[in-house]
């Protein structure tokens, strides 16, 4: 079954460059075991909220601003899409995200629609 | 008339139906077509068991009948879903439980799962309540004040995020044990206190929560004998052991203090004092290890008067370096009261009052009335016994509160 694991954090406590680059590469070495257990099936870092933009359309009418959907404490710095058998798996998949000790990881049941088209 | 089947049959509803649910929900992965097929199962045995007779294991028959219709039931419903197709093919090759054991797993099974972590506190303690204990939604809504409607919706809510989240029914790996542990002792201690100070209605106590928490407690022990999980079924035992003593005739509140000892349950205050011993043996010790102790203290002495005052209080110190709450600190103030006269605890019980965290607790205005009523300062008594009374619905509590506010008002 597939989860959707979305890492939050205060973007603000991320000041120690070093320290970011350890926990990617922390992050990459987790989807490498995942990855050998058959349960990675994509993930990746977010460039900073300043450089989100969003889309609504109302009314047949598009809608471009500049930002996040909605300003908010912690913000989304990164996800990971895994295969896990359960939810328990799911959990301890996600207290491995590095990003989990600075802030949360919301993990999301995927809903398995039919039709899609099948990706290699 | 109901023949003698019909009656073992409800026997076997009352006592058995749980137990039967729980291997249910693993065999067919799924709350409500257990809950449906075991429905099904018990209309046949309405119409067999008078004809053929009981079968001599019902619970297995029950479990076995169960599984048969809910194989048809996905069978007809594949036409619909080719899954189901497959599930009800792997059910009809797996095997099922015969023995005592096994049932036991999956009870155990069942409760983690409604306690699992994932889900909301107030919906783990509704799940348990309905899908381990069999209690009816109107029972849980009127035991926790709140609407049947709202409680539904828990439940509802609770097997949804199980079943969407997928959720895993299994006991947790001996790793995640002692975390997961906590929630579901906190579930079952708040059933016993249910059970035991019933929050509403006419009844002072309702024996089948009380007895239900204890069976999950024995079952508990038996997987992780931790001081703990040793302290919770200790607690339970040593208060349930007064519950003969603690209601009157009429069905009046009798304090600890006033209570014929007499009438305690030997056997539980044995079993608890002994599981006190064990628990104190094998620290770290926690919250229900240290209120089992005091409970112990209380079973041991022959009168009110021989309390051991003094080491209660100790334990009480002990609780509040761990827990320093509001509630554990009140507990010991009427201990100090008891050791060092009224005016000693009164002084504590004021100074949290005024600190606000207790304004709505009506033990805590029971606390302060009584001791101002030891101290002859009747003014003061009455109206901390009128605020209690504002805070309380339990009929017997009231009409006791009632009883001492007449006492005081000079009547």
């Amino acid at each position: 079954m597939r989860y959707l694991l979305l890492a939050y954090s205060d973007e603000g406590v991320w000041t120690d460059p070093n320290e970011l680059d350890a926990y990617r590469l922390e992050s990459v070495a987790l989807t490498h075991d995942l990855h050998a257990n058959g349960q990675y099936l994509g993930a990746a870092p977010l460039h900073p909220v300043a450089t989100a933009t969003s889309v609504r359309v109302r009314d047949g009418k598009r809608l471009v601003t500049d930002g996040p959907f909605a300003e908010t404490s912690e913000q989304l710095g990164g996800f990971f899409l895994i295969d896990a058998a359960n939810l328990d798996e799911a959990i301890a998949i996600a207290a491995r995200i590095p990003g989990a000790r600075k802030g949360t990881v919301e993990i999301r049941p995927v809903v398995e629609l039919p039709g899609l088209p099948q990706l290699n | 008339m109901p023949t003698d089947p019909l009656l073992r049959l409800d026997e076997v509803y009352r006592t058995e139906s749980r137990r039967a649910f729980a291997t249910l929900v693993r065999l067919l992965g799924d709350f409500d077509l257990a809950e449906e097929c075991l429905h099904d199962a018990f209309a046949v045995a309405v119409e067999q068991w008078p004809r053929d007779g009981v079968p001599e294991n019902p619970r297995a028959w029950l479990v076995s009948t169960a599984r048969f219709k809910a194989i048809d039931a996905l069978r007809r419903r594949a036409k619909f879903a080719a899954s189901l197709a497959f599930v009800a093919t792997r059910l009809a090759g797996s095997r099922e439980p015969i023995s005592d054991d096994e049932f036991e797993d999956d009870r155990l099974r069942l409760i983690f799962t409604c306690c699992h972590p994932a889900i909301a506190p107030s919906t783990q303690i509704a799940l348990t309540l309905r899908e381990v204990c069999g209690l009816s939604t109107e029972d849980i809504a009127s035991a926790f004040l709140t609407a049947p409607a709202t409680i539904a919706q828990r439940i509802v809510r609770g097997k949804a995020k199980i079943r969407a989240a997928k959720i895993p029914y299994q006991v947790p790996s001996l790793a995640d044990l002692p975390e997961r542990i906590d929630s579901v002792l906190a579930v079952v201690y708040l059933v016993f206190n249910e059970g035991y100070s019933a929050s509403s209605g006419h009844s002072l106590t309702r024996t089948d929560l009380t007895e239900e928490a204890i069976r999950l407690g024995r079952l508990l022990v038996e997987l992780l004998p931790d001081a703990e999980v040793l302290g919770l079924l200790a607690l339970m035992l040593l208060t349930e052991s007064r519950r003969p003593a603690r209601a009157s005739s009429t069905g009046d509140l009798v304090l600890l203090e006033e209570q014929d000892r007499s009438l305690w349950n030997r056997e539980q205050i044995a079993e608890g004092r002994a599981l006190v011993a064990r628990a104190v043996a094998s620290p770290p010790i926690g919250a229900y290890a240290i209120q089992a102790a005091i409970a112990a203290l209380h079973a041991e002495a022959a009168t009110a008067a021989e309390t051991n005052w003094g080491r209660i209080v100790a334990w009480y110190d002990l609780q509040l370096r761990a827990d320093p709450s509001p509630v554990v600190e009140l507990n010991r103030a009427v201990a100090i009261a008891l050791l060092d006269g009224p005016a000693a605890g009164l002084d504590a019980i004021e100074s949290l009052l005024n600190r606000g965290e207790l304004a709505d607790y009506h033990l805590a205005h029971a606390a302060h009335a009584d001791l101002c009523r030891r101290l002859g300062r009747f003014d003061e008594a009455r109206d901390s016994y009128r605020s209690a009374l504002a805070r309380t619905q339990q009929e017997p509590e009231r009409r006791f509160l009632e009883r001492r506010l007449r006492e005081v008002s000079g009547q």
